[in-house]
């Protein structure tokens, strides 16, 4: 069913959640979501004009139509992904009397299988490589090959096959990974393309068969699999190729009678530039922005256009390419664990503001970076007249992006961003692999970052002084030692000891020597001049940490209590979980003696296996967990005793 | 709500480009950078050598001490730093003793200085701490003492023959101290003891008598007497931790209420004692808006000459103190040599008394007029001295300067409201009594550094003398060797021009302590705020008028 409707309910969640929301109600829809309890505090919930729990996830197409029913939405849309290329649950939508936004459920059927695709692609003239749906003969494709399962995706029962021996080996383990992976162990055989890239093209289609392309995405770099930068336009598709692609994805859209957004995605030989159709994916993609920024139109507004009926607006000699753009995908996940998930509350997270830079994000400050999804925060879109500029922009805004509380690739992307290599446009699939992202924070920025937060703690314990609250800070008509505060900088060893007095003329002179001048501070952080270089120093703080800006992003400092409470503190050999997780295996016992490297547990988080070794020779004085336990970040695991007790003074002054 | 007195603001005639100003300014200046230094010097205590002894033992200095008890970036109001100035004692006097806030709450702290003499009691430090107990008492805060003392400065003092040219003090009138500590608590005012060291004897009872005691592990010892007077007395062997550790006065004895695994913790259960007092404030908030003066406070490093003979206009020093340089002058036409009225520093309202000038018998009626009108309000007086005292001579002794002048003293003296005394300038005579000088029951006093305070100017005092030697000499009919006299008087009046000054005074702790008039408004209303910690309450009986 088509028509005008009213309202959609977005069978989806975080960031896609909330952009299809934006255009809905600028085009007069009323915005309904669904959720699930890890995502009860997030941002889309609350605003969505309403907001139906689901009990047994986002896969429960079932639940998804009754809460449609429920809440009186007259449309449905799927987002990407959960079930964006179900084409039964977009049949159950229909039957239930709604409006599903995305193509027709038979089309979508078709395309998702590869090999039916193939031959669609055929039957309009679109190159495809050579392949063969059997996959014992290897005559027809020659090597070197892919193994592809039929109904795959993400890289799974794919297997890369140099010669004739190993063939058939291949073909049983792709079978085996696609038959547990999609159920459908079907497998085909691929000619293979050494030096490739994958160049995919953004097609409309109305229902009254006007067919439309947005030009070419190209995904410069992948981590896992997945894409983490996409760009639009590709840096090696000129106007006549992307001319020449867009006419083949849209014979192919003809043939199927393709209506709404999709994505025809080719193979493109490095070398001969020739390109060869792979698959299409039949719902809004992820790196969709980039195209919205180039061509200057919201492609969901147009699926919405295009659901309710409506003709498209423009034909293809009406959409113009201005400019380039640049998507970054920032991710809780931690680069230097091989991009393992991270999890958390971000406390700080407050994108900066830049003309034609665009953030859209699925949190909030405050929100909580679970494991239950993916750990994808924000997309964040530059713009501009190059693709040098657009690179630029993105990595400055990244980097003044203030952001805290969670693990995240923000640093590795701006590495990325400003690589040559990735400048040269010639960033290919390994480009990961071979990439050393420069992590450190410059010469000077952490001794900056610990004295404002100093100065944000001094400005604060000020304006909590309810009895002399008039007097400068740190007043003295005598003489006591200098103010300290004890700042644990992440990953820094050691603390660091901030002592300063203040003069009569309002400078703060650190005890290194440093004169700090602060010239404002507000809610969102401070004004501060150290030895003549003056910035506005964003600053979160919550409880005991602060969050502390600085020009290549936030770092976090941990205030040390001025006082230790005896026997409150973690005993001096106490290991503690560096995430939450359970605990699979207990390698020692009580009172075990143990050697530094030594593996003493195993930590099952995040679907990894994470080793807990002893950082010194000792003895187990005290083993907190077993086998099983749930056990969150920073528990204390077990406790082990240095042989020789030398019996250290707790700290402090 | 917010509002203000609705007096205009002050305009002052202050030519801050006069030469004059400059050299005042330069010459202040001078005076803050001798200050400067010796206060370095007092914070060095009993020097550097046994700083350095006192740190190895893990043991912290007094200051630091103090600083790690405060709460963090707050001021601390140090009372008479510069105790002992040019006496045989170190700058200071072995005691440091301040106003400071702890868990929110203003406290006064006395701490012993362990470097020099162990602590022991000099006549410095027992003024000093005298003078801290008169603090908590008279204004209700609690009290902290820190201690660790050797008890009392045994050495006995003797002249060139052998005698004490002055003996008034005696043991027998000694131990005030303990008798004001239990007077403390009687009035609800808590007393916190931390024992950093040895406190033994008399020093024992210091934590004996307070309300709470916080003792450091293996650090803290109390006992009526030490190992070696213990073996002497009843020929019992002991040591001084099982005689009198911490672990034994907090497992055995019940002497320590909490025991402190080490300096710093003691600080934290200082700290945590001083957060569960719940205190709360009798007096009113602050009610007025705070605006700053619209006059630059700097510039009161020009008011006075250092000779303190130039002429100063007082409401030049009160539109660089008061909120928005607002000031409701009373009778401004009539005794116009006294400047009164009304203001409000830091949002706290005060009535104001300054001199411009020698007390008349109308200037001082109008005093003693003033200060009841504030004490039927409850207000706070502060005073600005720059007095030289009441106007002596035919006339004005025919129209009544002692009863007029005695009239204001009975006002300053009946007065029950607090009295905050700045001198800013000369402080002479009854003058200094009849603006609320120490001796008249003050909350506080403070001195700019080139105050002088005394009974009379030193060239009348030279003068008067040699005027009596000339008499004596013509009364023997013996002839006046005028170059001796001319010798004596240069000498007199050095030596009274040198006790006069702020130094001298504030080395005799007669005073809170020589503050940078710079400072002068900041001082005033934390001084204001302390005093709210007991009820405000103007006076409802005078002395009998001499009318």
């Amino acid at each position: 069913m088509s028509g005008p409707f009213d309202s959609v309910l977005v069978a989806n969640r975080g960031e896609i959640a909330r952009r299809i929301f934006r255009t809905a109600r600028s085009v007069g829809l009323r915005c309904i979501a669904v959720f699930v309890e890890a995502d009860a505090g997030a941002p889309f919930v609350t605003e969505a004009d309403e907001a139906v729990r689901l009990d047994h996830g986002y896969l429960d197409g079932r639940a998804i139509i009754a809460a449609a029913v429920a809440t009186g939405a007259k449309a449905v849309h799927p987002g990407y992904g959960f079930l964006a290329e179900n084409a039964e649950f977009a049949q159950s939508v229909i039957d239930a009397g709604l409006v599903w936004v995305g193509p027709a459920p038979e089309v979508m059927a078709a395309m998702g299988d590869k090999i039916a695709a193939k031959r669609v692609a055929a039957a309009a003239g679109v190159p495809s490589l050579v392949s063969s749906n059997d996959p014992t003969s290897s005559d027809e494709v020659g090597f070197p090959m892919l193994v592809k399962a039929s109904a795959g995706g993400g890289g799974k029962g794919m297997r890369l096959v140099e010669s004739l021996d190993e063939l058939a080996e291949a073909v049983a383990s792709a079978q085996r990974e696609a038959g547990s992976s999609f159920g459908d162990d079907t497998v085909f055989l691929e000619r293979y393309v050494a030096k490739s890239r994958h160049i995919e093209i953004q097609i409309l289609g109305d229902s009254h068969g006007n067919l439309v392309h947005l030009g070419e995405r190209e995904c410069s770099i992948q981590r896992r699999h997945q894409k983490i930068i996409e760009e639009s336009p590709s840096p090696v598709v000129d106007a006549a190729m992307r001319t020449e692609m867009g006419e083949a994805a849209l014979r192919l859209a003809r043939e199927m009678g393709y209506e709404s957004a999709g994505t025809v995605e080719f193979l493109v030989d490095d070398k001969t530039r020739e390109f060869f159709f792979l698959e299409v994916n039949t719902r809004i993609q992820v790196e969709h922005p980039v195209t919205e920024e180039v061509t200057g139109i919201d492609i969901v507004r147009e699926q919405l256009r295009i659901a309710s009926g409506e003709p498209l607006g423009f034909e293809q000699h009406d959409i113009s390419f201005d400019g380039h753009a640049i998507e970054a995908r920032l991710c809780a996940e931690d680069p230097t664990l091989g991009f393992l998930p991270a999890t958390g509350t971000l406390h700080a997270f407050e994108p900066s503001t830049e003309p034609q830079v665009r953030w859209d994000s699925g949190v909030v400050a405050g929100s909580v970076v679970g494991v239950d999804f993916d750990p994808m925060l924000a997309k964040v879109i530059a713009t501009g007249a190059t693709r040098s500029v657009a690179a630029a922009k993105l990595a400055l805004a990244l980097e003044r992006l203030h952001l805290g509380g969670v693990v995240t690739n923000r640093e590795f992307l701006v590495s990325a961003l400003r690589d040559p290599v990735f400048l040269a446009g010639d960033a290919t699939t390994d480009f990961v692999d071979n990439h050393t992202p420069v992590l450190a924070l410059p010469a000077g920025a952490a001794d900056r970052a610990c004295i404002a937060a100093a100065m944000w703690l001094q400005h604060q314990n000020r304006s909590n002084d309810h009895r002399w609250a008039f007097a400068p800070s740190n007043w003295r008509n005598a003489r006591l030692p200098s103010e300290r505060v004890q700042l644990q900088l992440a990953g820094a060893d050691a603390c660091r000891t901030i002592g300063y007095k203040r003069g009569r003329d309002g400078v703060f002179i650190t005890d290194d020597g440093a004169w700090v001048r602060v010239h404002g501070v507000n809610e969102s952080g401070i004004d501060i001049e150290v030895d003549g270089r003056r910035s506005f120093t964003r600053v979160s703080h919550v409880r005991d940490v602060m969050y502390v800006q600085t020009a290549t992003g936030t770092v976090t400092i941990t205030v040390v209590p001025r006082f230790a409470v005896p026997g409150h503190d973690v005993p001096g050999g106490g290991l503690t979980a560096p995430m939450p997780g359970s605990i699979l295996e207990v390698r020692i016992s009580l009172g075990d003696h143990v050697v530094a490297g030594q593996t003493l547990l195993i930590l099952e988080a995040m679907k990894m296996e994470h080793h807990i070794a002893a950082p010194f020779d000792g003895k187990v004085t005290d083993v907190g967990v077993s086998v099983g336990d749930q056990v969150d970040n920073g528990a204390l695991l077990l406790t082990i005793e240095q042989p020789d007790p030398t019996d250290s003074d707790r700290g402090g002054q | 709500m917010t509002r203000s007195i609705l007096a205009p603001a002050l305009r002052s005639k202050l030519d801050t480009g006069d030469a004059q100003f400059v050299q005042n300014c330069s010459d202040m200046l001078e005076q803050l950078a001798e200050i400067d230094e010796l206060l370095d010097e007092a914070a060095g205590g009993g020097g550097e050598s046994r700083m350095e002894r006192h740190r190895s033992r893990g043991k912290l200095p007094i200051r630091e001490r103090i600083a790690n008890v405060l709460d963090p970036d707050s001021p601390f109001l140090e009372i008479s730093p510069l105790a002992g100035y040019d006496s045989d004692y170190a700058l200071g006097g072995g005691m440091v003793v301040g106003i400071g806030v702890i868990a929110e709450t203003e406290c006064v702290i006395m701490g012993n200085d362990p470097t020099v003499l162990a602590g022991a009691l000099t006549p410095y430090a027992s003024k000093k701490w005298m003078r801290a107990i008169e603090i908590a008492r008279d204004n209700r805060i609690p009290y902290i003492s820190f201690v660790e003392s050797a008890g009392g400065d045994l050495r006995v003092e003797t002249g060139d023959n052998g005698r004490r040219r002055v003996q008034t003090d005696h043991f027998a009138e000694s131990g005030r101290f303990f008798y004001e500590m239990i007077e403390l608590s009687k009035l609800e005012v808590p007393t916190v003891c931390v024992v950093f060291g040895s406190s033994t004897a008399g020093g024992a009872y210091q934590p004996g008598l307070s309300d709470y005691t916080i003792m450091v592990k293996e650090q803290s010892k109390m006992f009526l007497a030490g190992p070696p007077l213990v073996k002497m007395a009843t020929g019992e062997d002991s040591d001084d931790e099982t005689l009198g550790g911490a672990e034994m006065h907090a497992n055995v004895s019940g002497s320590g209420d909490y025991f402190a695994e080490d300096e710093v913790d003691a600080l934290r259960l200082c700290r945590e004692v001083v957060s569960h007092l719940n205190w709360r404030k009798p007096g009113p908030s602050p009610r007025f808006t705070p605006d700053v003066p619209l006059y630059e406070p700097n510039e009161l490093l020009g008011i006075v000459s250092r000779d303190l003979v130039k002429p100063v206009d007082v409401r030049d020093v009160i539109v660089r103190i008061t909120d928005g340089s607002r000031f409701e002058e009373f009778k401004p036409q009539w005794g116009a040599s006294l400047v009164c009225g009304w203001a409000s520093i830091h949002g706290y309202p005060v009535g104001l008394l300054g001199n411009n000038g020698v007390l008349y018998p109308d200037s001082a009626q109008k005093a003693a007029h003033f200060i009841q009108l504030c004490n039927q309000i409850d207000t706070p007086l502060v005073f600005l001295q720059n007095i030289t005292g009441y106007m002596v001579g035919k006339d004005f002794e025919s129209d009544g300067i002692i009863k007029k002048g005695s009239q204001m003293i009975n006002a300053v003296t009946s007065s029950t409201v607090p009295h905050l005394t700045v001198t800013i300038g000369s402080s002479y005579g009854a003058g200094t009594y009849g603006m609320s000088g120490r001796a008249f029951g003050n909350r506080f006093t403070f001195l700019w550094p080139a105050a002088k305070i005394a009974v009379m100017g030193p060239k009348q005092i030279a003068g008067v003398m040699s005027l009596v030697r000339r008499g004596q000499a013509a009364r023997a009919g013996v002839e006046f060797d005028e170059e001796e006299d001319a010798k004596t008087v240069e000498m007199v009046e050095e030596i009274q021009e040198k006790g006069s000054l702020a130094l001298a005074a504030t080395g005799a702790i007669s005073d809170d302590g020589i503050i940078d008039p710079r400072d002068t408004r900041d001082v005033l209303g934390m001084c204001l705020s302390v005093v709210r910690n007991r009820p405000i309450e103007g006076t409802d009986g005078y002395g009998v008028f001499r009318l």
